[in-house]
């Protein structure tokens, strides 16, 4: 059932990743995770985001890999 | 064989001597358990994103080693014991790299099979072109 159209605000659809037939996410690379990373340092969800499952999963557990070296903080405010 | 890829964080008040010497001292550890150090990746001084032992900077250091799961198990007990190495962290890469390849060789084979036909519509428009003259 699609939502009231007018007042919804338009979003991403497209995974960021599929587009650009990126396969593996790499931990290491700090400024590609960072824009997934909104200020409180919390992983985006993928429904704001728009990135599909597949890569949301490995995009977590980038994010997560990163965080332990702290190339990514787990919180910031 | 597997291949992993080791990172470790090195305390920033280390002297860059010392931390060749323990990258050189890591080579003989890897190579005493018939491994391989493929690639050292020095990235140099970076800020943390968050305080480790009340350090705000650290050395970076990228291993990429071929090798099996005791020369990454001695390597990560040498980390351990080691008070300079603040953080590590070793993960096995080669299967997913196997995965990327896999899905990029799929790809490749699917544009493969579309791209003979984009040619031909080409030539199609070209010779609706080209009566004109």
């Amino acid at each position: 059932m699609p939502g009231p159209k007018r007042f919804s605000v338009r979003r991403k659809r497209v995974c960021k990743f599929c587009a650009e037939k990126i396969t593996y996410i790499d931990y290491k690379d700090g400024k590609l995770l960072g824009h997934f990373i909104p200020e409180r340092g919390k992983i985006l969800p993928r429904r704001i985001s728009g990135v599909c499952s597949t890569h949301q999963r490995l995009l977590a557990e980038a994010i997560k890999r990163a965080r332990h070296i702290a190339i990514l903080p787990f919180v910031s405010d | 064989m597997r291949n992993y890829e080791v990172v470790f964080v090195a305390a920033p008040t280390l002297a860059s001597e010392e931390l060749d010497g323990f990258i050189n001292h890591i080579q003989t550890v890897v190579e005493g358990k018939n491994g391989k150090v493929v690639k050292v990746d020095n990235w140099g001084k970076k800020s943390l994103a968050y305080k480790i032992k009340r350090f705000r900077e650290g050395y970076y250091v990228v291993l990429t080693i071929e090798g099996d799961g005791d020369a990454i198990a001695e390597l990560e007990r040498r980390f351990r014991v080691t008070d300079y190495i603040i953080r590590y962290i070793s993960v096995r890469i080669d299967e997913d790299l196997k995965r990327s390849e896999k899905i990029k060789a799929a790809r490749q084979r699917k544009a493969s099979v579309q791209a003979p036909a984009e040619p031909s519509s080409d030539a199609e428009s070209e010779q609706e072109i080209s009566p004109n003259p």
